[in-house]
């Protein structure tokens, strides 16, 4: 008897492989291979070395983003401020440095910014307890609008004295790669990290999960809540800074929209909008497989403008997907 | 000594009085069934003893110290521990995740501490098997039994030296052998000296385990009296207020 409870209480109930099947996350990333396999035979300027790193260097931005708003979502929230932050930090950067301030500055100003907006969503959200959905959507406005009122709405393309290492940064390459891809890996690596190994990731997986037990079981709900919106908000800074030193300008419309793609590649990416799931490699993937969309479009010469349709339908078709697996699965 | 002394308690929401004038002292070792209506006050009494919501008026003494508990953590480190009526669990989590919900064991130097993967699963192992039940630490909580959802919740009780267990409606939805196995754990923490608040609408459950019954009406302590003094009849009439008091 108490062999049989022994057994029955150790016995593993999931092979790698079936686990491995069962995650939205590695059939999107199957997708995107898939699409990149078909677009190298079907075009001759898919798989070229100056085509390979515009799609990695543009999905970099998006996925740096999405990165943060997966947290956010997991924990059973949304930012829609993010495009807004990106801009607002970018302005900032922008405008230090084109008043003769060091790159140093210019990122750390950028980052603080970032921080404030994150800190105003958070403490609304989990102390004053409104939706995150409203909350967010009132700072995309301000935010943008701080934006504007900082620069008078001029754009800033001049960075004073750093400003080739600020165009270095962003736009440049370390052993061939584009510098925000490396950034969005680093970024990818700690979150995955986090997300398994701290305390405060399983607890931002607990408060999406179920977040009345969270509080039962003592975990400190709103501070973690907190938390998550300055990463997000964070985030969106580094974007920010890193798209300046690659556009080499910031106006006041950078990143206006950004935060429907970057929630579009965190959901196609395994995340739930209900909150408790989601990865970082999948927001990473998520983000890639939207690029490779746009990207296969222009290849092929299909208008850009049948995108919406292509991103749109897959944000469903991986739902969907996700849907009936899980229905196979309590059946 | 008493374990836990409620002197005057009331708490409203607004309006709603939920309970009015609460006393309450328990030993240690003593099993206390409360019982009461939908709605009489019961989950409020065990919320606000669990620290999860400071009571409006009345004192809650701990082993004869007067304590003011501003969240479910401090309330913990006086060695109270609760199931709770909805148990408390993330579907999204695994089972020994769900054990260690808010005090997960780490390992390894600041900063690098990281989560005791090995020590959480074989803990919660441990704790599944004194509980009896066939429990996987590492399957999601989703996909469990009312039965094992039942044992996740219990065995967090477990995880520190508790001094008082709270437990609202335990034996709700669960099997009838469960249901033994969950009074069986109550008198196995009664013999080590845990005195339990069992919260149950099931009289023979209550009539089964607890030594001493108290009922809660419309949030006024209609009755507190040995269970070997009571029947069944006395507290179906006192909980539907056909007798008024005893
Ligand atoms: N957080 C709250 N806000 C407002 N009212 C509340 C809150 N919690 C409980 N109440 C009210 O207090 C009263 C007592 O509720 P409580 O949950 O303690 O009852 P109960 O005895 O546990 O009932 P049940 O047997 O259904 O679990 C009810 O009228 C309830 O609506
Ligand atoms: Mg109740």
């Amino acid at each position: 008897m108490a062999v049989s409870l022994d057994d029955t209480i150790n016995r593993q109930t999931h092979s790698t492989l079936s686990w491995l099947l069962s995650r939205q996350t590695f059939w999107v990333f199957l997708a995107a291979v898939l699409a990149c396999i078909a677009l190298t035979f079907m075009t001759d300027t898919f798989a070229t070395k100056n085509n390979l790193f515009n799609v990695t260097r543009n999905f970099a931005f998006v996925g740096i983003v999405a990165i943060g708003m997966t947290v956010v979502i997991i924990s059973g929230g949304i930012d829609l401020s993010v495009g807004s932050t990106l801009c607002l930090s970018a302005i900032v950067t922008g405008l230090v440095m084109s008043a003769g301030y060091p790159l140093g500055l210019g990122i750390a100003a950028a980052l603080v910014a970032a921080i404030l907006v994150g800190v105003v969503n958070g403490v609304l959200i989990a102390y004053v307890g409104m939706p995150p959905f409203v909350v967010t959507l009132g700072m995309l406005s301000v935010a943008r609008s701080m934006a504007l009122v900082l620069s008078n709405n001029k754009m800033v393309y001049q960075f004073g004295p750093d400003q080739a290492l600020l165009l270095q940064l962003g736009g440049g390459t370390t052993f061939g790669i584009a510098n925000p891809l490396i950034v969005l890996a680093i970024m990818a690596l700690i979150a995955g990290f986090v997300f398994r190994w701290t305390g405060w990731g399983r607890h931002i997986f607990a408060i999406g999960g179920n977040e009345q037990a969270a509080i039962l079981t003592g975990v400190p709900v709103r501070r973690i809540k907190v938390g998550v919106y300055v990463i997000s908000a964070l985030t969106a800074g580094i974007a920010g800074v890193l798209m300046t030193g690659w556009l080499g300008s910031v106006t006041t419309n950078l990143g206006t929209g950004m935060e429907l793609t970057v929630i579009a590649a965190t959901v196609i990416g395994g995340a739930n909008l209900a909150g408790g799931t989601g990865t970082a490699f999948g927001a990473v993937v998520g983000a890639a497989l939207i690029e490779v969309i746009r990207n296969s479009l222009i290849l092929l010469g299909i208008s850009t403008f049948w995108q919406g349709a292509f991103v749109g339908s897959f944000i469903v078709i991986a739902v969907a997907f996700d849907r009936i697996r899980s229905f196979r699965q309590s059946d | 000594m008493t374990v836990l002394e409620l002197k005057g308690i009331s708490k409203h929401f607004g309006a709603i009085q939920a309970l009015n004038d609460v006393s309450l002292t328990i030993e240690p070792g003593a099993v206390v069934g409360l019982m009461g209506d939908n709605g009489a006050g019961k989950s409020t009494l065990v919320k606000i003893i669990a620290g999860n919501f400071p009571p409006s008026h009345g004192t809650i003494r701990v082993q004869d110290r007067e304590v003011h508990f501003h969240k479910p953590v401090e309330a913990r480190e006086s060695g109270i521990e609760v199931v709770y009526q909805d148990l408390a669990l993330c579907n999204n989590l695994t089972a020994a995740a769900n054990v260690f919900l808010g005090r997960e064991l780490r390992r390894g130097v600041w900063p690098l501490r990281i989560l005791d993967y090995a020590t959480m699963y074989k803990r919660a192992a441990e704790l599944f098997k004194e509980l009896k039940s066939e429990t996987r630490p590492r399957d999601l909580v989703k996909q469990m039994s009312g039965g094992q959802r039942q044992a996740v919740a219990i065995a967090r009780t477990r995880l520190s030296d508790s001094k008082i267990v709270l437990m609202d409606e335990p034996t709700a939805a669960i099997s009838v052998r469960q249901v033994a196995e969950v009074l069986n754990l109550i008198r196995r923490l009664r013999d080590q000296g845990i005195a339990v608040i069992l919260i149950s609408h099931r009289m023979p459950d209550v009539f089964s385990v607890c030594d001493r019954i108290v009922v809660l009406r419309r949030g006024t302590k209609v009755a507190d009296k040995e269970i070997a003094k009571s029947s069944p009849e006395e507290v179906t009439a006192l909980i539907t207020g056909a007798l008024e008091r005893a």
